[in-house]
């Protein structure tokens, strides 16, 4: 009997031992969520990635779904980091405030938010004040701009994209039409368009772009004025979109809860360096410009 | 003896609870789309949530709450799904059940029901890189994310139900109508369509009830094929967005409380009594169907 006892005992302490070492290797791994903007879901899971290749200890999880959901998780403490390609609204950060989370807004990248069409359209430029009219719906048909009698197929995404809604409060300065379709991302809208021979549709430029920073084949990137008697110009050529000549450029944002700290800190400098910069630009989007850089600065991110 | 009078009872307590358990999540699931929904009325008309058109609650300007378009969406995705599915679910049913020899009816049926586990979202894959290319070839259209696409592949997912369900009719036809429609020098495909078919009629009512129930709730599937644009639809090659996908796209960014919240909880109330009700008249024919043989 006594026997029995001490294996009992014996295996008792084992499994203890055994427990609380997987629990001290677990504590040393940190973990980083980061969700939300569709637009910069896959660059960021390419810094992730280099970013876990050198930091062995580190895991980091990135998921898509839209900038506002990825708010939505940050307001609601679900996520370590919320990737969103808009800044927060007002009344965001008033519901971020009561519920005690400070956002904090970091910028790592520049994107020139492309307008893209079949390969195949015979439009090449448009004003930035056409390109709202034919997404407000008030153009219909490509021959009203000097295209084919082909009626106008628009592509968006849904409601809760950043890309959406900045695209409609910087271009439209309305409501979409309600014939635009709404994808559920950019990935989609590249595929639909290349199959419509009247589609039209934005997305990040990181979207247009292959390894090797040609357009991938099928789409055509229009070219954006400004204004008529400004020069169209492409958001293909890095100094357009850093010059902000390109009128749709925008900052992408990460937003954190206060001010990063530790690995996560770590890891949004990594970015911001050299090397992040540089993925950035393989991944399709433009490195912050200095601008930028001097604002991450005043946060007390990097030195 | 008590002791065993105690037992019994508690066992039958326990088999009481677990059986009216569906029952009390039924009424608490309803209960909490209505309580939710109603609040929607405080901000929004009912008569202007039912009958508007405009559904734009992330408006640039003033927000608009009116579900018509996408009833009508639902609707049109729905019928035409039963129009495909019905003449092909019921010749299916026809076949497996009068014609097909054992050997053939076995291969069938398991095939059959194999498509029913086709994952939506797999579905859904297949309107994007397939059905929709072809719609827009045969039709010559643009883009071939529009109601029809929604409606074909809605088709083949309450196709199995549809088969089944006629199939088990068709069956439970006493083989007496058969010989004596035989016997008066019918042929095998008079019987079918003269005898048999309306002899279970009922039964073939509910099954196209169930496809129907089964096509309305679908949702990841209409999401990904149908092009989710918001204007009324004014024919089958229109893009349309249905009220389970309108659910589904806004729910995970909506604040909570917000009226915009409140409104998704009663566009789910009324695709919930739709669903509802079209089970419930399934049901009351199947009733009867039985009722009427017994």
């Amino acid at each position: 009997m006594k026997v029995r006892f001490v294996i009992a005992g014996i295996t008792c302490i084992l499994a203890l031992v055994f427990i609380t070492g997987c629990a001290k290797n677990e504590a040393d791994r940190v973990s980083i969520q980061i969700k939300g903007s569709d637009t910069e879901v896959n660059l960021v899971q390419r810094l992730a990635e280099a970013f876990m290749g050198k930091n062995q200890e580190m895991s980091i999880a990135v998921t898509g779904g839209g900038s506002g959901v990825g708010i939505a998780a940050l307001i609601n403490r679900q996520t370590d980091i919320a990737n969103s390609s808009r800044a927060m609204k007002d009344e965001e950060i008033k519901q971020a405030e009561d519920k005690g989370v400070d956002p904090v807004a970091i910028v790592f990248a520049l994107d020139g938010l492309a307008l893209i069409t079949h390969q195949n359209l015979p439009i090449d430029s448009l004003t930035l004040g056409e390109v709202a009219e034919v997404f407000k719906g008030e153009i219909a048909n490509w021959r009203e701009i000097g295209g084919p009698d082909l009626a106008v197929s628009l592509y968006g995404r849904q409601s809760n994209s950043g890309t959406y809604v900045y695209f409609r409060d910087n271009v439209l300065k309305g409501d979409y039409s309600p014939q635009a379709r709404r994808m559920n991302g950019s990935a989609q809208i590249v595929e639909a368009v290349k199959t419509d021979k009247a589609g039209v549709g934005y997305v990040g430029i990181g979207y247009v772009v292959d390894d090797k920073g040609e357009v991938i084949s099928g789409i055509k990137v229009l070219n954006i004025a400004k204004e008529a008697n400004l020069p169209a110009v492409t958001p293909l050529k890095k100094e357009n979109v850093r010059s902000g000549l390109y009128p749709l450029t925008r900052p992408l944002y990460q937003y954190t809860d206060g001010k990063p700290k530790g690995k996560l800190l770590e890891f949004i400098q990594f970015e911001l360096s050299q090397e992040g910069q540089e993925l950035v630009t393989m991944e399709g989007y433009y490195p912050v410009t200095a601008e930028y850089m001097d604002y991450n600065r005043r946060l007390g991110i990097i030195k | 003896m008590n002791l065993v009078r105690i037992k019994e009872k508690a066992i039958h307590f326990f088999f009481f609870t677990t059986g009216i358990s569906a029952v009390i999540i039924l009424l608490g699931i309803f209960l909490m789309l209505l309580i939710r929904g109603v609040q929607t009325f405080k901000d929004v008309p009912f008569f202007d949530f039912l009958l508007g058109i405009a559904w734009n609650p992330s408006a640039y300007g003033e927000p608009s709450y009116g579900i018509l378009s996408m009833v009508v969406s639902t609707v049109m995705v729905t019928l035409g799904a039963i129009i495909i599915a019905v003449p092909l679910g019921i010749g299916t049913a026809g076949y497996i059940a009068e014609i097909a020899s054992p050997k053939k009816r076995e291969t069938l049926k398991p095939v059959i029901e194999i498509l029913a586990g086709i994952p939506s979202v797999v579905m859904g894959f297949i309107g994007i890189v397939l059905v929709g290319p072809v719609i827009a070839k045969i039709f010559g259209l643009t883009s071939g994310l529009n109601a029809l696409n929604g409606s074909i592949l809605l088709a083949v997912m309450s196709l199995p139900t549809i088969i089944s369900v006629s199939e088990d009719a068709i069956r439970a036809v006493p083989k007496d109508y058969n010989e004596a429609s035989y016997a008066l020098g019918a042929s095998r495909w008079t019987t079918l369509i003269r005898v048999t078919l309306p002899a279970c009629l009922s039964g073939i009512v509910a099954s196209v009830m169930l496809g129907i129930g089964r096509a309305i709730g679908e949702t990841m599937t209409v999401l990904m094929v149908t092009g989710n644009t918001p204007a009324m639809p004014h024919s089958f090659f229109d893009s349309v967005k249905t009220m389970t996908a309108t659910i589904a796209i806004e729910l995970g960014e909506v604040p909570y409380g917000t009226t915009h919240y409140y409104a998704l909880f009663a566009v789910g109330a009324i695709l919930f009594l739709t669903s509802f009700g079209v089970n419930l008249v399934a049901e009351l024919v199947t009733v009867k169907h039985r009722r009427g043989r017994a």
